[in-house]
């Protein structure tokens, strides 16, 4: 089969002892006739960025919204700290591809959106806001429109709104796809910075394969018709090299190469 | 210092009402009056109280008729929007109303609610709610998706949903609507006066129509048109203020 192109890459051994912030058990998701998901397990450690990589059609927005709890699964279960996931809870919080900032509001109000929606007051809320909105670089920026930032700095209203809400979990669906090459490489540098220092459990779904081996912990493949993990990779050895070196280390050419070559028949 | 915007608006005013100048000294008809003629009717009327006891009258109508329509209309356009049943239920109703030739129907209208204020009311919002239920009910069903699924992922209660994302994000139609639905209510309104009973500006009109006083009848059109020029234009002031990020379009690029 294609999947056994994939060299098994030896698993960082620290990864293995850390427990599971999210779990997720047998997933399976039908719409109507087509089966999006079906028997998924996979288990998301703890303080590290798990990517989900897959050609388009394998399910893996589909299975970070059913994480999030916006869809429902037709079976299995999701377990999140202990908890099984009925729906969206406060241990998780969402970065969108589309941004979805409300268009209205300002990027103060954006950010604050869910702690307001916690029933966080006014002034404690702002005061919270405002030290993400200048974490993530935008200070001088609160009294903006949407429509005035750049798209990269929409994202970065995003991840503030997100990051804001101080969720263990952190879901991103293709957050740097809508984003400039420039800017998403700042964005990936950025996202290694936090998951370093956050300490939060990071899901990312992408389609771009330099940009899971780059910043991820561990890779899970998925595979479409009907959608399944193929192959979990734990990059190893250059994680702790400096964000500059990971580009040219052999390491993250062959998996980058492996796992182009494991996917490549599925791409029309 | 005037600004641009508002430079044009004057300079569109100005060719519009040259044109009516030239257009009457002509003339294109003997029937049609200069604007300067109308204009002199105009503060005549004004001036013997004529206009003031004529939009006592008018008024009455027109504003109830229009706060029912805005109201309602947008409570039903919400619901129709959110609810699939109640969009089966009423939706062909307003379709119906907006298609129906109105003026014919009127003499029915009086049949069964009389010729006072309750069938004026009705001509009134049956030419103004239309548009506002559809246009709200469209809108509403069109949020975009992400928005909705933003608020419930941020735990926003399906109250929260309707009134800080779907209504502001259904803002920029539903005032569409408005805009709409009130400049019918303004022709409603006269509708009312000259084909139920001649009262307030309907009777200004066609009671100098029919003595030939062109121009205080044209005086009556301009000034009923004025006022609707006018609310339009303190409406779209309220929705700048309402709604400031919506003034431009959002592109995600």
């Amino acid at each position: 089969m294609a999947m056994s192109q994939i060299k098994e890459v030896p698993a960082a051994p620290v990864a293995t002892e850390i427990e599971s912030a999210v779990s997720v058990k047998n997933i399976s998701k039908n719409y109507g006739a087509v089966e999006a998901l079906r028997d998924m397990s996979l288990e998301f450690p703890r303080g590290q960025l798990t990517s989900l990589l897959g050609p388009s059609g394998c399910g893996k927005t589909t299975l970070l919204k059913i994480i999030a709890g916006l869809l429902e699964p037709t079976s299995g279960e999701v377990i999140v700290n202990g908890k099984t996931v009925t729906g969206p809870g406060p241990n998780r919080a969402f970065v969108f591809q589309d941004f979805a900032l409300l268009p209205w509001a300002t990027v103060m109000k954006n950010v604050a959106f869910g702690l307001e929606m916690r029933g966080v007051g006014t002034s404690e809320r702002e005061d919270i806001a405002a030290k993400y909105i200048k974490e993530v670089g935008l200070s001088g920026f609160e009294q903006s429109y949407p429509h005035e930032l750049s798209g990269g700095m929409r994202q970065r209203v995003g991840l503030a709104r997100a990051l804001s809400v101080d969720a263990d979990v952190l879901l991103m669906d293709e957050p740097f796809s809508a984003v400039d090459e420039q800017t998403r490489r700042k964005f990936q540098e950025d996202l290694l910075n936090l998951v370093q220092n956050e300490n939060k459990t990071f899901i990312f779904v992408t389609h771009s394969i330099e940009e899971a081996v780059y910043v991820s912990d561990q890779i899970a493949i998925l595979l479409p018709r009907p959608s399944r993990v193929s192959e979990i990779i734990r990059p190893s050895s250059f994680r702790n090299k400096g964000v500059e070196n990971i580009r040219r280390d052999s390491e993250y050419l062959d998996i980058v190469d492996d796992i182009w070559s494991s996917l490549r028949t599925y791409v029309e | 210092m005037i600004s641009r915007a508002n430079a044009l608006k004057i300079l569109s005013a100005l060719v519009l009402f040259g044109a009516w100048e030239i257009a009457g000294r002509v003339p294109v008809s003997y029937a049609f009056p200069t604007f300067l003629d109308s204009m002199r009717s105009l503060f005549e009327m004004i001036g013997n109280g004529m206009m003031y006891e004529a939009y006592k009258e008018t008024l009455r109508p027109l504003v109830i008729g229009i706060v029912i329509s805005a109201v309602l209309g947008i409570g039903l356009g919400l619901w129709v929007g959110l609810n699939n049943f109640f969009d089966w239920l009423f939706s062909p109703i307003f379709i119906v109303m907006q298609a129906a030739p109105l003026a014919a129907l009127i003499p029915l209208l009086v049949l069964a609610y009389g010729i006072g204020l309750t069938s004026k009311v009705l001509v009134v919002c049956i030419m103004a709610m239309p548009v506002i239920v559809l246009n709200t009910s469209g809108a509403v069903r069109n949020t975009p998706e992400s928005y909705k699924e933003m608020g419930k992922s941020f735990l926003a209660s399906r109250s929260a949903i309707l009134l800080r994302i779907v209504i502001p994000a259904a803002s920029p139609v539903i005032f569409a609507g408005l805009r709409l639905g009130i400049s019918a209510g303004f022709i409603g309104a006269i509708l009312a006066e000259l084909k139920i009973t001649p009262t307030g500006v309907g009777d200004i009109i066609t009671y100098s129509r029919s003595i030939a006083d062109y121009p205080a009848m044209y005086a009556a059109i301009f000034s009923i048109i004025l006022l609707a020029v006018l609310f339009l234009n303190l409406l779209e002031k309220v929705e700048t203020v309402l709604f400031k990020g919506n003034q431009r379009g959002y592109v995600s690029d």
